[in-house]
């Protein structure tokens, strides 16, 4: 069966998303805009995706926790999970691997807003999520893989905080079996002029950071059955 | 030197104002990985990067940067200059290399 989807989206718990991103908000949206499965996706942290799986389950919407990770090279990296112990078992390695720790003076300046299945704030993260990992590039797709989830770079044809930008080329030795591609990347353009990513299977993420970014449902992946565990074979090429 | 001496001696362009024109700067780094600028930046002074994300500016309030120069021609986001005008820091931006620029910014000081 055919599922319209976005696996990338962040909330308010993402500095740079704006604070009506709540997972209530954001799964009310993902429902208007047509989608059947959605993930979201907040730099470094899955904190907010207990609250989202609840709110995406009213809507009857399938719901991915999700986290896109910043790596070592600051390259990002959507970690797709089909289950939410596995996601937040994942924050917690990312958050130990956190390549910067501002003073605690300094953590007033931004907002990351961890939400309840009530859409009200409880708490503040403590850790500071612009910061990258101290996880490689070369080892992200094995370590998503172990930890229950799949790898997929993110916005490959973006001009910053993506492997082809950040690292010049993909090799093929990363080991990734999918990456993401922008809303207006023109694929068959992008691959012709790199090569080296012929035989990639491709995905589209909207990359929403308010509300009227999500975007109306376009995208499609086809799934044996409604399950996150079919939308991480589908997307692996595994079924 | 001062930043607004940076500015007029570099022919500079200012993108955000920061908190004082006539705080001196202390010095220069060249980088675009954030975890370097945060481990490798001069305190007080000049950081040159094409980096032009939002977290440009929380790692230059992080590590005590006041003015940051973007290189290349790299243009500012909308989000960037608010948050710098916000925190404080100086974001100025420049067609010309890193190279160049740090080099300008050598010899204008002697």
């Amino acid at each position: 069966m055919k599922l319209y989807y976005d696996f990338h989206m962040h909330s308010c718990l993402s500095l740079c998303a704006e604070d009506d991103m709540t997972p209530a908000n954001i799964a009310g949206m993902a429902s208007l805009a047509g989608l059947d499965a959605f993930a979201l996706s907040d730099h470094q942290t899955a904190k907010n995706c207990p609250a989202c799986a609840f709110h995406a389950a009213q809507h009857g919407l399938l719901f991915l926790p999700a986290m896109e990770l910043c790596t070592r090279e600051e390259v990002h990296v959507l970690c797709l999970f089909a289950e939410l112990r596995h996601a937040l078992a994942f924050t917690e390695y990312v958050g130990q691997r956190l390549l910067i720790t501002p003073p605690a003076r300094k953590r007033v300046l931004w907002r990351q807003t961890i939400m309840d299945e009530n859409d009200e704030p409880v708490g503040e993260e403590p850790l500071w999520l612009g910061s990258p990992a101290d996880i490689g590039i070369y080892d992200t797709a094995a370590l998503v893989r172990e930890a229950g989830g799949l790898a997929i770079p993110a916005h490959l044809d973006r001009p910053s905080s993506s492997i082809i930008a950040n690292l010049g080329l993909y090799d093929p030795a990363m080991g990734f079996s999918v990456c993401e591609l922008t809303a207006g990347c023109d694929q068959e353009r992008f691959v012709s002029e790199h090569p080296e990513l012929r035989g990639m299977r491709f995905i589209r993420g909207g990359d929403a950071h308010d509300l009227a970014s999500i975007p109306d449902r376009q995208w499609t992946i086809d799934v044996a059955e409604r399950t996150p565990q079919a939308v991480l074979c589908a997307l692996s090429g595994r079924g | 030197m001062t930043i607004r001496q940076l500015i007029s001696r570099l022919s500079l362009d200012v993108l955000a104002e920061g908190a004082s024109y006539d705080a001196p700067l202390r010095g220069c780094y060249i980088g675009d990985l954030l975890s370097r600028v945060i481990s490798r930046s001069v305190q007080g002074g000049l950081w040159i990067t094409i980096m032009n994300n939002l977290n440009v500016a929380a790692v230059a309030v992080l590590a005590d940067i006041p003015c940051v120069l973007l290189a290349e021609g790299v243009e500012a986001p909308d989000e960037l200059r608010e948050k710098c005008a916000e925190e404080g820091v100086f974001l100025l931006g420049s067609g010309r290399s890193a190279y160049e620029l740090a080099a300008a910014f050598a010899q204008s000081q002697s």
